[in-house]
């Protein structure tokens, strides 16, 4: 299986480590051409207007929404989550407008609240999984077809959406592997098709 | 239940900003050209370094209504500096919610001994480096982020790619000794034994190594990327450059695609002018901001 992590900017070199660790052919994505035969996109934390703007300069837009449109999966964490959504609070842009959710971006405030905790996932199993915010987006607001995954503080932080994954956080940071498992379920769900 | 401050928190917020670009502003105007371009986040200040050469006297922290100002201005990051070893400055740009703080030697230095104890703060460091000794004895101090010290304000790339081949050479030399010689090493270039063995192990600083001081052009900014390092800060380079909407958005895609040289070709073109640029040898000793910081 070939997943493509978007590569412009921010931290895809934690996402590609953590899905080879899974056995996973993990490629860099800069422009249109990187996304040819991937089965699924991981769509990496950074800054949301910079990976947006890269990726509408590159063409990845178009190519990225119809790989979801055949059913691949698309994880995006944090940046990514801000990418995939298609409403942003208080701004007129909207990048890959894929999911069903209203985004609150930096709605924990500035670097100074970022935090780390512990979640409750129960897709995941029982064990806390952990979370590090950073200057992290939350959901305001989500359609019928989208399901929650996780919560923290009345906040909504991880959803779904058939084939489309996101979170406020990072797992990309943490070493723990199972939210990337997870999407990678998905995507052989997909594959198997 | 939930923990602020964290390593993880601070260098994470860091390893967000890989790939980027992150630009020198003086006010609102400047910092939304910045955000229009890509910049990853922007760093306010009163003057870009090159005016700060220029004015002469003691370089302080910016007034915090132009620091204020940036960060209504944008919804990307915004960094602040405050001078070596001033720890009130750093105190003052931490509760205003700067969210980074980048101790500098741009700015003349507060303390000729000691660096701020960075590991007291909730808000991330960045700090500037000439060597693997200096990059490890800043993050022993709890920077989350390094960045070449170059040579600020000059618009010559030079200082910055010795300080990043320095470092680099240093890790590589580390990662094939053996463990009993790490001891000496860490005596021999001033460095934090654990930190020393953590860069042995990995054959990584532990934290993003960003390059800055002296970045005037696209490839410039990909040069740098080139000799390793995980994103740019550009001071005087684009508001000092003759269409800095231009360079602005020239050099964020510079920076992602450092190694298609084709396209570096088509982003070099029809930029007008650059800086103005120093050289570094007509600089008197005085005059020379690496220098500063132990």
């Amino acid at each position: 299986m070939k997943i493509a992590v978007i590569a412009v900017q921010g931290a895809f070199r934690e996402h590609i480590q953590a899905l080879r660790q899974l056995g996973v052919d993990a490629v860099e994505a800069r422009r249109a051409s990187d996304l040819e035969n991937a089965d699924g996109v991981v769509l990496p934390g950074g800054e949301s207007t910079a990976i947006g703007k890269l990726m509408r300069e590159y063409d990845m837009i178009d190519p990225v929404r119809e790989m979801a449109a055949q059913g691949k999966p698309i994880f995006g964490t944090c940046a990514g989550m801000i990418v995939l959504a298609n409403r942003i609070e208080g701004e007129q842009t909207v990048h890959l407008g894929l999911m069903d959710v209203t985004v609150n971006r930096n709605s924990f405030g500035r670097q100074r609240d970022s935090f780390e905790a512990d979640l409750d996932i129960p897709v995941l199993g029982e064990a806390a999984f952990p979370a590090v915010f950073i200057r992290a987006p939350h959901i305001a607001a989500v359609g019928d077809q989208v399901e929650v995954l996780a919560r923290y503080q009345d906040r909504i932080v991880a959803v779904r959406q058939g084939n489309l994954l996101a979170t406020s956080f990072h797992p990309e940071l943490t070493g723990d592997l199972r939210l990337h498992q997870y999407f990678l379920n998905i995507s052989n769900k997909s594959v198997a098709k | 239940m939930s923990k602020v401050g964290t390593d993880l928190v601070k260098r994470g917020m860091a390893e967000m900003q890989k790939g980027g670009v992150i630009m020198d502003v003086v006010n609102a105007e400047q910092a939304k050209i910045a955000e229009a371009a890509g910049a990853v986040a922007v760093m306010a200040l009163e003057r870009v370094p090159s005016d700060i050469r220029k004015a002469g006297g003691v370089a302080r922290m910016a007034d915090p209504t132009i620091i204020e100002e940036v960060m209504k201005a944008v919804s990307i990051p915004v960094m602040a500096k405050c001078r070596i070893g001033h720890i009130v400055e750093a105190r003052i740009l931490e509760a205003m919610g700067v969210d980074y703080i980048d101790e500098s030697e741009v700015l003349t230095p507060a303390d000729d001994k000691f660096h701020v104890d960075k590991t007291k703060f909730t808000v991330p460091f960045v700090c500037g480096a000439k060597d693997l000794g200096e990059a490890l004895r800043r993050i022993g101090e709890g920077a989350s982020m390094i960045r070449t010290k170059g040579e600020p304000g000059t618009g010559n790339i030079i200082e910055a790619v010795t300080h990043q081949r320095m470092m680099q050479a240093q890790i590589r030399r580390v990662q094939g000794m053996s463990e009993d010689e790490l001891y000496a090493e860490a005596k021999n270039i001033g460095a934090p034994l654990h930190l020393l063995k953590e860069v042995h192990d990995t054959g990584r600083l532990p934290v993003v190594n960003f390059a800055a001081g002296g970045v005037a052009t696209p490839a410039d900014a990909a040069l740098m990327m080139e000799l390793g390092s995980d994103g740019v800060f550009v001071g005087s380079g684009i508001f000092k450059s003759e269409n800095p909407e231009k360079f602005a958005r020239a050099i964020v895609q510079a920076t992602t695609h450092y190694q298609d040289y084709e396209l570096l070709a088509e982003l070099s073109k029809n930029l007008g002018g650059a800086m103005e640029g120093i050289d570094i040898a007509t600089l008197r000793a005085e005059e020379r901001m690496a220098t500063r910081g132990w």
